[in-house]
C-alpha cells in the first residue's frame, strides 16, 4: 500500500474514532436504563430490582473502561494527528471539549466509581442520584461533544483573522446553539438509547429461550421494550437529515446519500433502490417513490432538493471567489493594514475554504487554471455509492427496531414474554444497531469531505507534518492494543451473561415469587410486575 | 461582544490555569500512577494486591480526568502549544496513550476472572500504566526547557525536524526520573493514609522514603544543570502583550542559564524550588514515621514548589524552538483570542469549584482504610 501521509492520518482517525464509537453508545443508553432500573428498585423496594441493576451494570462497568480508554486517544489525536487543523480552528473548536471535560467527564468519571463501590455507603436514594448523576455526565458529555462536531458540519459564529492566520470565535452563542448539533445530539444520543435497549432485550431474549433466571429476564425485557420503542421511534424520526439544507456541504451530503445527480422537480422523489455510479454520474435501476423526500428534507412541498451537479456548480463560483480570498491574505500575512487586501476578502472572506481546495493540486490557487478548478469542485462530491448505501442500511435497520420493539412492547404490555418468535428476533438482532451507528458515523464524517470545517478548512491541509514510518507505527499499535482489548472485552461480557445475574451476590430475593430460578414456564405469580 | 478584561491579564490567567491543571493532575492522578507502579514491588500476595488496587479503585477515574482536562483546555487556551507541542512529541505521545489505554481496562478487568496468569498480567498492565506516563511527562518537560526542534511557516503550519529516540538525553532522563520518584512518594504517601495497617504498608513507606531522597537529589542535580549547563531561552524586546497570537512576531534567543533570570529578579519566586525541597523532607518524615498527614502534605507541596519551579523559571516562554528560536512560544504569542479565554475562565470559575465541591464529597464518601477481609466478602470491590 502506498498511502500518503493525509491518507493514514484519516485512516488512523476513522479507525479510532469508529472503534471508540463501539462502546459509547452503550455506555449512553445503558447509563440511563439503570437509572430507571434503580427507580423502580428505590420505588418499590423490591430486591430483586437491586439484583437487575447491579447485574446491568457490571456489563455497563465492562463497556465503559474500554470507552473511557479509546476516548484519551481522540481527546488528543487532534493535536497529534491534525495539528493545522487544531492550530486553524483551535479557538473555536477546543472550548466545547474542555467544557465537556469540566462540566460532563469529570461528572460521569467522579461518581461512576461511587456508583459501583457506593453500594454499601450511601442511602438507596443517595445511590439513585450517583448513579442519575453518570448518567447525566454521559449524555452532557455527548452534547458537547456533538457541539465540537456539529460546528465541523456548519462553522457558525466564526471569522478568519489573517493576522493569526485562523479561525477566531465571534458568537459563541451561535456556536453552542448550532442547529446541525443540537439535530445531531438527539439522534445520537437516541441511536445509544436504542443500543442499550436492543443489548439488554437480547441478552434477556438468551435467557429466556435458555430457560435461565427468568425472573430477571422479563423485567429487564419490559424496561427494554418501553425504553426501545421510544428510542428508536426517536431516532428515526429525530434523525439529523434536519440539518441538511443549511449549508452547501449539507447539501451535498443530501444529494449524495439519495444518489440525486441532476435536479428533479419538487418535491423529490426518494430513490428506493438503485445503483450509483460515479464515473458515468447516473444512478442505475433506480425505483423512486415520488414526493417522499422533498418532504422530509425540505419540510415543504415546493422547495427543490438541490442536485449533485447544481451543487458543483456552485463550489466551482466558490472557488473562483476563494482565490481572490486567498490572494488578498497573501498579501494581509505582511501587510495586515492593506487597504485594497482587505476589501477584497471583505467580499470574498468566505470563499477562503474554497481557494484551499485548490492547495491539493497546485502551490499557489490564486494561479489554478479552469481545469484544476472544475476537479477540485467535483472533488466536492463524496463518495456517492457508499453514502447511499450506508445510509439505506442505516435507515432500514431503524425501521426495523421500531417494529421489533413496538412488537415486543405490545407483546410485554400483554405479559407474553414466552413469545418464541421474539425471543429469537431479540437475540439474533443485538448487533444490528451497531452496525447501524458506525454507519452513521461514516455518512456523517465521510460525508464531510472533503472538508474537514465544512466550507473552511480541506481535510488534506488539516494534518499534522508527520512522516509515514511515525504513522504506521501508531497505526499498527491502536490496531494490536484495540484488537486485543476487544477480544478481552467479547470474552468477558461473554462470561459475566453466562454465569448469569446471581453469581456476584448469591443471597436470595426470589423463592417468595420463584420457586425454580431455572423455571422456564411462566412463574406462578406474575402480579408482582 | 465586549471582553471586560484586557487580553494580556487573560493570557497570564490562562498561564496560571495551566499550572493548576498540571498540579491538579499531579495531585490526584499522581498517586494513582505512583500506586500502580508501586503495586508489583509492594505488594505480593493476590490478596495485598487487591487491598492496593483498592485503595484508588473508586476515585482513579475522576482524578484522571484532570489529564483529560488538561487536554482540552490547552487546545481551547493554547491553542498553538497543543498543535505543536503533541505533533511534535507524536511517538511519545503515543507511549503515553498505549500506557494510559492499558490502565481503565486494568482496574476493570484484573479481577474478573480467577486464574493467576490473567491477574498477573493485568498487574504488570498497571504497572507499565503508572511507571511509563509518569517518566515521559518528565521526560516531555526536560524537553521543554530544553527547548524543541520545530518551526513554523508562514502559514503558521508547525514542522517537527526531531526524531524519537533524540527526546532522551542525560537531562530530560534525569526529569523523568524525577517526575517518577514525584509520583512513587505521592503514592507511597496515599498507601500510609489509605493501606491496612501492616507489611504493604511497611513497604510502600520504606520505598516512599527512598522516592523522597531521591526527588531532593534529582531537583538539586537538574538545578545545576540549568545552572551551569548550557539550558535556557530569553524573550528580547518589548513584547507587544495584547498582539494578536502569531508567533512569528516574538524574538526569543537561547541564553544559557536565561532560566533562572526570574529568580534574580523577583526573588520571592524562589518559594518555589524550597518548597519543593522542604515539602519533600516533611514527606520524608512522614512516610518514614506513619504520619498521614504529613506525608500527603509534604508530597503535595513538595510537586507545587517542583512544578511551579518550571513554570516560573520559564515565564513568559511556554514552549522553546531549539532550530529557530523566533518560532517560540510565548504567553503573548500562543494563545486563543481574547474572546474565547474570556469565555473559557466564565466555564471554569462557574465549573471549576462545582467539580471540586463533588470531588471531596466523594472522597469523603470512600474515607477510611481498605480492609482486606471486606474485599475477601464483598463483590463490590474489583
Amino acid at each position: 500500500m502506498d498511502l500518503s501521509v493525509v491518507d493514514l492520518s484519516r485512516l488512523q482517525f476513522a479507525l479510532t474514532a469508529l472503534y471508540h464509537f463501539l462502546f459509547v453508545p452503550l455506555t449512553l443508553g445503558l447509563s440511563m436504563m439503570l437509572v430507571i432500573m434503580e427507580s423502580i428498585y428505590v420505588m418499590s423496594g423490591r430486591a430483586i430490582w437491586k439484583r437487575i441493576t447491579k447485574f446491568w451494570a457490571t456489563l455497563f462497568g465492562i463497556n465503559f473502561a474500554l470507552g473511557v480508554a479509546t476516548g484519551l486517544t481522540m481527546e488528543f489525536q487532534f493535536g497529534t494527528n491534525w495539528s493545522y487543523f487544531s492550530h486553524y480552528v483551535g479557538d473555536i473548536f477546543g472550548a466545547p471539549l474542555a467544557i465537556e471535560g469540566l462540566m460532563a467527564f469529570f461528572l460521569e468519571a467522579t461518581f461512576v466509581g461511587l456508583m459501583f463501590f457506593g453500594w454499601e455507603k450511601l442511602s438507596k436514594p443517595g445511590h439513585l442520584a450517583v448513579t442519575f448523576l453518570t448518567a447525566l455526565g454521559t449524555n452532557l458529555s455527548a452534547l458537547w461533544i456533538l457541539v465540537a462536531n456539529g460546528w465541523m458540519q456548519h462553522p457558525v459564529g466564526a471569522a478568519f483573522n489573517p493576522q493569526t492566520m485562523r479561525m477566531e470565535i465571534t458568537n459563541f452563542q451561535a456556536v453552542i446553539f448550532n442547529p446541525v448539533a443540537q439535530a445531531k445530539f438527539v439522534h445520537t444520543v437516541s441511536a445509544g438509547y436504542l443500543i442499550a435497549a436492543a443489548f439488554v432485550f437480547g441478552i434477556s431474549c438468551i435467557y429466556m429461550l435458555r430457560g435461565k433466571w427468568v425472573e430477571v429476564a422479563r423485567r429487564s425485557m419490559t424496561v427494554a421494550a418501553a425504553f426501545g420503542l421510544l428510542a428508536a421511534l426517536s431516532t428515526v424520526v429525530l434523525g439529523d437529515e434536519s440539518g441538511y439544507t443549511l449549508t452547501d456541504n449539507q447539501k451535498m451530503k443530501l444529494a449524495a446519500l439519495e444518489a440525486e445527480w441532476r435536479p428533479q422537480p419538487a418535491p423529490a422523489g426518494i430513490t428506493l433502490f438503485g445503483i450509483p455510479d460515479p464515473k458515468t454520474r447516473t444512478t442505475r435501476f433506480e425505483v423512486k417513490i415520488p414526493w417522499v423526500l422533498g418532504v422530509i428534507a425540505t419540510r415543504s412541498f415546493d422547495q427543490p432538493v438541490a442536485s449533485i451537479y447544481e451543487l458543483v456548480a456552485t463550489a466551482q463560483t466558490r472557488i473562483v471567489s476563494g482565490m481572490l480570498a486567498y490572494q488578498a491574505v497573501q498579501i494581509l500575512k505582511t501587510d495586515p493594514r492593506n487597504a485594497q487586501a482587505n476589501a477584497v476578502f471583505a467580499v470574498h472572506g468566505r470563499d477562503l475554504g474554497y481557494g484551499l481546495l485548490l492547495k491539493k493540486y497546485v502551490t499557489d490557487p490564486s494561479r489554478a487554471d479552469q481545469a484544476t478548478i472544475e476537479k477540485a469542485a467535483w472533488d466536492t462530491v463524496p463518495n456517492v455509492p457508499l453514502m447511499f448505501w450506508s445510509f439505506r442500511i442505516m435507515a432500514f435497520t431503524g425501521f426495523f427496531f421500531i417494529a421489533l420493539f413496538g412488537a415486543a412492547f405490545f407483546l410485554m404490555s400483554r405479559r407474553l414474554h414466552e413469545t418464541r418468535w421474539l425471543q429469537w428476533a431479540g437475540a439474533l438482532a443485538i448487533p444490528l444497531p451497531w452496525l447501524a451507528v458506525e454507519l452513521g458515523w461514516i455518512l456523517a464524517e465521510v460525508g464531510r469531505q472533503p472538508w474537514a470545517i465544512d466550507g473552511v478548512l480541506p481535510t488534506g491541509l488539516g494534518a499534522s507534518s508527520l512522516t509515514r514510518p511515525e504513522l504506521w507505527i501508531t497505526i499498527i499499535g491502536f490496531t494490536v492494543i484495540y484488537g486485543a482489548l476487544a477480544v478481552v472485552e467479547i470474552g468477558l461480557i461473554v462470561r459475566t451473561v453466562n454465569k448469569g445475574p446471581y453469581v456476584a451476590d448469591p443471597e436470595p430475593d426470589r423463592p417468595a415469587l420463584y420457586p425454580k430460578s431455572d423455571n422456564p414456564g411462566r412463574p406462578l405469580v406474575v402480579a408482582a410486575e | 461582544m465586549h471582553v471586560p478584561i484586557d487580553y494580556d491579564i487573560l493570557r497570564i490567567i490562562w498561564w496560571s490555569l495551566l499550572g493548576v491543571l498540571l498540579i491538579g493532575f499531579t495531585l490526584t492522578d499522581g498517586f494513582d500512577l505512583g500506586v500502580a507502579t508501586l503495586l508489583p514491588f509492594a505488594a505480593r500476595t493476590d490478596d495485598e494486591r487487591r487491598m492496593v488496587i483498592n485503595t484508588v479503585g473508586a476515585t482513579w477515574e475522576g482524578n484522571q480526568v484532570w489529564f483529560i482536562l488538561g487536554g482540552g483546555a490547552i487546545f481551547a487556551a493554547w491553542p498553538f502549544v497543543y498543535a505543536v507541542a503533541f505533533s511534535g512529541f507524536y511517538l511519545a505521545m503515543f507511549l503515553v496513550l498505549a500506557a494510559l489505554i492499558l490502565r481503565p481496562v486494568a482496574f476493570k478487568y484484573r479481577s474478573k476472572r480467577e486464574s493467576r496468569g490473567w491477574r498477573a498480567t493485568w498487574d504488570w498492565a498497571l504497572f507499565v500504566g503508572g511507571f511509563v506516563p509518569a517518566l515521559v511527562f518528565g521526560v516531555a518537560v526536560g524537553n521543554v526547557l530544553q527547548g524543541a526542534p520545530f518551526h513554523l511557516d508562514d502559514d503558521l503550519r508547525s514542522y517537527y525536524t526531531g526524531a524519537f529516540l533524540g527526546l532522551f538525553t542525560p537531562f530530560s532522563l534525569l526529569c523523568g526520573l524525577l517526575s517518577v520518584a514525584m509520583v512513587i512518594l505521592h503514592g507511597a504517601a496515599w498507601l500510609t493514609i489509605k493501606a491496612e495497617l501492616g507489611e504493604v504498608r511497611d513497604r510502600a513507606r520504606r520505598i516512599g522514603s527512598v522516592a523522597a531522597v531521591a526527588s531532593i537529589v534529582l531537583f538539586v542535580t537538574g538545578f545545576a544543570f540549568v545552572r551551569f549547563g548550557s539550558l535556557g531561552y530569553r524573550l528580547v524586546g518589548a513584547p507587544d502583550t495584547t498582539g494578536p497570537s502569531n508567533p512569528l512576531h516574538t524574538i526569543v534567543v537561547k541564553a544559557p542559564g536565561a532560566w533562572l533570570d526570574n529568580f534574580s529578579g523577583h526573588p520571592w519566586m524562589l518559594i518555589a524550588p524550597t518548597l519543593g525541597i522542604i515539602g519533600a523532607v516533611a514527606a520524608f518524615f512522614g512516610v518514614q514515621r506513619g504520619r498521614e498527614a504529613l506525608a500527603m502534605g509534604g508530597s503535595s507541596a513538595s510537586a507545587l514548589g517542583i512544578i511551579s519551579t518550571v513554570g516560573l523559571s520559564m515565564f513568559p516562554i511556554i514552549l522553546p524552538s531549539s532550530t529557530d528560536p523566533r518560532s517560540s512560544l510565548t504567553v503573548w504569542n500562543a494563545s486563543s483570542s481574547q474572546l474565547t479565554l474570556f469565555i473559557m475562565l466564565l466555564a471554569t470559575i462557574i465549573l471549576l469549584p462545582i467539580v471540586l465541591g463533588y470531588t471531596v464529597f466523594v472522597f469523603r464518601v470512600l474515607w477510611g482504610r481498605i480492609d482486606t477481609k471486606a474485599i475477601l466478602t464483598s463483590h463490590d470491590f474489583y
